[in-house]
C-alpha cells in the first residue's frame, strides 16, 4: 500500500507544481459555459444551464487527459511503473484517484459558480452537485482508459477525445437529467451504478493498454 | 564453483524476435549468488531485449526463464519485485527535487525510510544536490539519481543496460562500489556496456552476436 500513496503523493505533487494545467481546465470549462450562455440568450437560457454546464464540464476535462500517462510513456517511468511490486491495476487507480482531485474536483468547485452566471434554476444545484460528484470520477476512469489507448499516436490528444466522447453520452444524458428535480433520485443511482461499472472494468482494461505501449 | 548446486537465476535457449525478424536465439546464461553477467555485442545486437526479456517485460519467442528452478512467466509481479531494471531513460519527473524522485522509486518498491534515501544519494555524491529539481541536474547527475535507486530498495537482481553513460570516473567508482557490495551480499548483477566497467572476478560473459546469436559462456 506504501507504493499505491507514493503514487498518488507523486501525481498530486506534480499536478499543483503544474498548476497552470489545472488553470487552463477550469478556463476552457468558464469560457465553453460563457460562449454557450452568450450563444443561446438570456430568454432560454436558465433551462439549457444543466445540459450547457455538463458539456462544458466533459470537453474540459478532456484538455487533462494527456498528463496521465503521456509523462510517464515519455521519460521512460512507465516501464518502471510497471516492473514495480504494485499491481498495475492499482497504479492506474492511483494515478486516475489523482486526476479526479486534480481536474475532477477543481471543476466541481467552479460548477456552482458558472450555474449562478448560468441562471441555473435554484432547486437544480444540489442534483447538479451529486451528479458531477459521480461523473467526473467516470470521466477519470474512461480518459485514463482512452489516454492509455493512444499513448504513442500521433495527434494523440484529439484521438482521447474521439475516443471517450462518444462514451461518456449516458454519463452525459443522466447527469443532465439529475438536475430536474422532478426526476427524483433515480438518474442520481443510475451514475453511482455507471461509476461502479467503470471503477470495476476500466482500471483492469487501461492496465491492458498500458502493457502494449511500452514494447 | 559452486558446481553442485542449481542456479539461482537461469535462461535456457532463449529466442527475442523484434518488427519481423530474430534479434537473436539459442541465449542460455546461468547465475548463482554473487554472479556478475556481462552482455556484449555490437549495436543492435539485443542487448537491451535480452535485459527486458530477463525483466519479464519482453515475452521470448522461444526457451525459458527460472527463478530457483521456476518459471518467471509463473509469477511475474514476484519476478518484477526482486529486481531493478535501469534503461536508457531514468524515468525521472523534471519537476520533482532529486530527494522526492528517490523516495518516490523506492516507496514504490518497499516502504523505504528517508534516511536510508540520503545515504544512497550521498553513495553517488548527491547529497548536496538533494533539493534540486531534476531538470537543474546534467545528464550525469540524472543517471547517478537513477543508480542510487539501486541502493535505496533492496532487489535480488540488478539489470543495468548501460548504466555507465555519461558517468564521470567518480560516478563510474561509486557504480563499481555497489555492484561489488551487492554481489558480496549475494546479489546478482547483468550490465549491458559499451563502457569498461571494472567488475571483480569472476565475471560471466554472453556475447550476443548478430549474425549467429549464439553465446559461448566462459569464466575469466
Amino acid at each position: 500500500m506504501t507504493g499505491f500513496f507514493a503514487i498518488i503523493l507523486r501525481e498530486l505533487r506534480t499536478g499543483l507544481r503544474h498548476l497552470s494545467d489545472i488553470s487552463a481546465v477550469l478556463a476552457f470549462f468558464a469560457l465553453v459555459a460563457t460562449l454557450f450562455a452568450f450563444g443561446v440568450g438570456p430568454r432560454t437560457l436558465g433551462d439549457l444551464a444543466g445540459g450547457v454546464l455538463w458539456t462544458a464540464a466533459l470537453l474540459a476535462a478532456m484538455l487533462s487527459l494527456d498528463r496521465l500517462f503521456q509523462p510517464d510513456h515519455d521519460d521512460g517511468g512507465l516501464v518502471l511503473l510497471i516492473l514495480s511490486p504494485v499491481p498495475l491495476e492499482l497504479v492506474v487507480l492511483a494515478k486516475v484517484i489523482a486526476h479526479w482531485l486534480t481536474a475532477g474536483v477543481p471543476i466541481l468547485v467552479l460548477a456552482p459558480l458558472l450555474g449562478l452566471a448560468l441562471q441555473l434554476p435554484e432547486g437544480s444545484l444540489p442534483g447538479l452537485l451529486t451528479g458531477m460528484a459521480l461523473g467526473t470520477p467516470i470521466l477519470s476512469l474512461l480518459g485514463a482508459l482512452g489516454a492509455a489507448l493512444v499513448l504513442g499516436a500521433r495527434r494523440a490528444g484529439v484521438l482521447t477525445a474521439l475516443l471517450i466522447l462518444p462514451l461518456v453520452i449516458p454519463v452525459l444524458i443522466f447527469g443532465v437529467a439529475a438536475t430536474d428535480p422532478a426526476n427524483g433520485a433515480a438518474p442520481v443511482l443510475f451514475l453511482a451504478a455507471m461509476l461502479l461499472g467503470a471503477l470495476a472494468l476500466c482500471p483492469w482494461a487501461t492496465a491492458a493498454a498500458l502493457r502494449q505501449s511500452v514494447l | 564453483m559452486t558446481a553442485g548446486e542449481a542456479p539461482l537465476f537461469r535462461g535456457e535457449d532463449i529466442a527475442c524476435r523484434r518488427g519481423g525478424h530474430e534479434l537473436f536465439h539459442g541465449v542460455g546464461f546461468a547465475l548463482w549468488p554473487g554472479d556478475a553477467l556481462l552482455l556484449t555485442g555490437p549495436n543492435g545486437s539485443g542487448k537491451t531485449s535480452l535485459l527486458q526479456v530477463m525483466a519479464g517485460l519482453r515475452t521470448p519467442s522461444a526457451g525459458r526463464l527460472d527463478w530457483q528452478g521456476r518459471d518467471i512467466r509463473d509469477d511475474l509481479a514476484a519476478h518484477a519485485g526482486r529486481l531493478h531494471h535501469i534503461g536508457h531513460r531514468t524515468g525521472s519527473r523534471a519537476i520533482l527535487t532529486a530527494r522526492e524522485d528517490l523516495l518516490f522509486w523506492s516507496r514504490v518498491r518497499a516502504p523505504v525510510s528517508r534516511q536510508r534515501c540520503l545515504l544512497a544519494l550521498a553513495r553517488f555524491d548527491l547529497l548536496h544536490l538533494r533539493d534540486l529539481p531534476v531538470q537543474a541536474l546534467s545528464s550525469g547527475q540524472q543517471r547517478r539519481l537513477a543508480l542510487a535507486r539501486l541502493l535505496a530498495a533492496p532487489a535480488d537482481i540488478w539489470l543495468l543496460d548501460e548504466p555507465a553513460v555519461g558517468l564521470d570516473l567518480s560516478g563510474l567508482a561509486s557504480l563499481e562500489a555497489a555492484v561489488a557490495r551487492h554481489r558480496r551480499s549475494g546479489g546478482l548483477v547483468v550490465i549491458a556496456t559499451h563502457t569498461p566497467v571494472e567488475l571483480d572476478n569472476p565475471v560471466r560473459g554472453l556475447e550476443l552476436d548478430r549474425a549467429s546469436g549464439q553465446v559461448p559462456e566462459h569464466g575469466s
